[in-house]
Parts: C-alpha cells; structure tokens; sequence
C-alpha cells in the first residue's frame, strides 16, 4: 500500500471537514475488511484515512416500538446480529447482516461501510430496500436522507458527495401481520460473494392469508441492488398463495439483467431469481403468520 | 520521511509500545516488529483466517486491522493462547486427532477456537464447522479439526 496519514476522527463535524479539505484523496475507516484490501490491490490510492469509529453517532444501536431502529452506520455485523431487539423485531435484517463473510469478518465489518462499499452484490442492501430503510447523511450542507434504494448509482459508486458520510439507517416498527426474509446462493455455505440474493416483505391482513402489501428486492442481478416493484404490486390484495408466489417470481426473474461471470453465468442467475424470491416470499409468509401483534 | 505514529496496547496482557505506519496491518506489525511469527501470513486478505487473533476477544484477520487502529485495545495471539511452558487443551487435541499437516493454518485454527469454545462450551459439530468456516486448510479436509475442537470442548467442560 502506499503511504498515507490516518486520524482518528473525534465528530462527524470533523470528519466532514476532513472530506471535504481532501476530496478523492481522504475515505472513511469503518471496519476495513472491504476498503484495506481495496488498498493494497491499488483499487484506492489515498493520502489520509479518516478513522471514523471513535465518533459516538456511527456507533448508535436503539430500538423503539414507534420510531423503529437506528443502526450507526460503524456498528459492526457482529453487534448487531447479537442484539435482543434486532433479532427480536427485525430477524429479516439479521438474515443478510449474518451471512457478510465469517466470524473474523463479522467482528469488524460494519452494514453502513457494506452498504458504502455499493457492491452489486452486497448480501445486506437487498433486506434494507425490502425494510424500507432510509440513510441519513452527514455533509458540508447539514443533514439529509435518502431511501436506500437510492443510494448506489452504479457499482462501487454511491449518491454521497464530496465532504459527505453517512451516518445512519432508519428502519420502521414492524408492523403487525408483517414478515421479512433475505436469502442468498452460495456455492458454500459460509465466505462467498452471492451468486444472487433477494430479499421480501410481506403484510398481511387481519384474516392472515390476503397480502395488503408486499416489496421484492434483488441483488447480483444488476449493477445495483434492484426493487423490484412490480414484482410487489402483483401480489396486493391476493391470496398469498403458490401461485401468486409464482408469478411474483416471475416478473422478478423478468427484472433482473445478471451478467455472466467467474460465479455464475447469466442463464442460471436467472434461474436462481426465480426460485430465491419463491423461497424468500414463503419465509417472510410463515413470520408473518408468527407476527400477530407487530412491534411492541 | 514515513509518517511513524506511536501505539499503545496491550498484547498477550504485556502492555506494549511500537511505532509503525499507519499502511502497516496488524500482521505485519505483530510478525515484523514484535517478533510474534506465530500468527501466519498466507493470503494477506481475509480470506483464509491463518492471521486470526483475538482483538478485545473478537476474532479478526490480523491482516485486515492497521496496527494504528490497537491503540488502548488488548490483542491475544497464539502466543499468548499457550499457557507457560505448556500446551492449551485445544493444542493437545489438534496433537492427538493429528488435526494439522504443514501447520500454517494451525495458529489460526487454535484463536478461532478459544473464541468459539468461550461462546459455546458445548457446540454441535454444525456450530462448530459454521464458526470455523472463516479458516482454510489445504492439508487435513478438515474432518479432525472438529474432532480435535469437540474432544477439547468436553474436555474443557469436564475440567469446570
């Protein structure tokens, strides 16, 4: 790697400050498991690591019944995949968060730098989309949110702006009759980048079996994680039965415009589409039918 | 002129002091500067845990961490697993079950271990095999590492 200085930033004023004054030359510090290896391959030639992990808003962890969750965009995998109330409300989120690399990665690997490092195929994003999480970003300007799905334009490349850093993740309550799922393929059970990833989100209504709404989102599939919105739509007001599973997955499969390449060829991405979001939809069905009361 | 910075911590409970650059990992520091060569270099990037340590008794890859980032934190490493003059039980094991070959991965293996076991005294080999799955042998196919972690972890809990 070649040289670089590196601060330990002591507020997100600071840290603005700093990316702001350095521009391409300055990034964040968070966990690292993406960003020093990205380093030493030359993929980012920096001359000043902000370290932001000392600031005490990156670190926030807290849930309540009416405001939902905030999660500091440093806090690490292992951290939050350890916490009552995440595991408790949110076992959607803790699907994907659990499943970023091993136990070594899951010490230091945080969701907001899984999420900054905007990889197409970033298990956590696809769960976000689905929990309707919003980013709160920090920058020269002051505060502003943006909907997740917002938030990578293109692969490895977010919406933040020179001087920015995001912050934090807001998530709803869950609300009652409500399940959410993520899951992926792997060619291992543990360690590998998804071959495809799709996430749901279901809530039912009082009768348990008509969906009021639904959301389906996909990831490896495209250059960024993609809603797929009409896949969502096509099972409101249904019976969330097999069949409208089926063609839920089918307008998703439809969506996706994967490429070919060293983990899987296009063909079979397509494939995969199919059968993870029938999977994903049928998981977030059985907590939805557990979840009779919603947060609280 | 490198930039050097001072670091504070604790390793192996000695409180030490080193200088490096913030470019160098933990690794590095830990092999080059500190002499402790139990802790393996082998894929440089997180892939294969040979550079497992335990930073405040998490398990991480040595080789992902700047040293820059221990400063005021404690860091267990091979070394310090062993108790003096002697041999953990999780080493004892890895012995008997001949659950090493070339021993590279071996260091790795023992710190991911020791975090395992103080988590989960009694785990199903499914536990065990997910825990390790951030460790890579090219030499035993892995089926004696278990064995070797399910023996240590009986043993473990017999001795309490």
């Amino acid at each position: 790697m070649q040289a670089f200085d590196y601060i330990a930033a002591k507020s997100i004023e600071q840290a603005v400050s700093l990316l702001s004054q350095h521009g391409e030359n300055a990034r964040l510090l968070s966990g690292g498991t993406d960003l020093i290896g990205q380093m030493r391959s030359g993929l980012h030639r920096l001359a000043l690591l902000v370290d932001i992990k000392p600031v005490p808003e990156v670190n926030v962890l807290s849930y309540d019944p009416l405001q939902g969750l905030i999660i500091g965009a440093a806090v690490p995998c292992v951290r939050l995949c350890s916490d009552p109330a995440v595991l408790a409300h949110y076992p959607g989120l803790v699907d994907a968060v659990s499943l970023i690399g091993g136990v070594q990665i899951q010490s230091r690997a945080s969701l907001g730098g899984n999420l900054c490092n905007a990889s197409p195929a970033a298990d956590c994003i696809p769960a976000l989309i689905v929990h309707e999480a919003e980013c709160v970003i920090a920058g020269p300007g002051g505060y502003r949110k943006v909907a997740v799905g917002n938030f990578c334009t293109a692969p490895g490349l977010t919406i933040l702006q020179e001087g920015e850093l995001l912050v934090s993740l807001h998530l709803p309550p869950p609300q009652a009759h409500s399940g959410l799922s993520y899951l992926r393929f792997t060619p291992r059970s543990e360690m590998d980048i998804a071959v495809v990833g799709a996430g749901a989100a279901l809530t039912l209504r009082e009768d348990g079996c008509t969906v009021e709404t639904a959301r389906i989102a996909l990831g490896a599939v495209a250059p960024t994680p993609l809603l797929v919105a009409e896949a969502g739509e096509v099972l409101a007001g249904r019976m969330a039965s097999a069949a409208a599973f089926e063609q839920a997955a089918r307008l998703a499969q439809k969506a996706a415009q994967p490429i070919s390449d060293l983990r899987g060829t296009s063909a079979f991405r397509k494939h995969l589409c199919a059968v993870l979001v029938r999977r994903a939809l049928q998981r977030a069905l059985s907590r939805a039918n557990e979840n009779q009361v919603g947060a609280g | 002129m490198p930039n050097k910075v001072l670091v504070h911590a604790l390793i192996n409970k000695n409180p030490v002091e080193f200088s490096c650059e913030p470019r160098q990992s933990l690794l590095e520091v830990l092999r080059d500067e500190l002499g402790l060569t139990g802790t393996k270099l082998a894929c440089n990037s997180g892939n294969c845990g040979a550079c497992t340590v335990l930073l405040d008794s998490l398990p991480v890859n040595a080789c992902l961490v700047l040293a820059v980032e221990i400063e005021g934190k404690a860091v267990t490493t091979i070394e310090g697993i062993s108790p003096a003059g002697g041999l953990h039980i999780l080493q004892q094991k890895f012995l008997e079950h001949t659950a090493l070959q070339c021993g590279i991965c071996t260091p790795g293996f023992i710190v991911s271990s020791v975090a395992l076991l103080d988590r989960y005294p009694d785990p199903s080999e499914e536990q065990i095999r997910h825990w390790l799955a951030g460790n890579l042998c090219r030499c035993t196919g892995y089926v004696n590492i278990v064995r070797a972690v399910q023996d240590a972890a009986t043993r473990l809990r017999e001795n309490y």
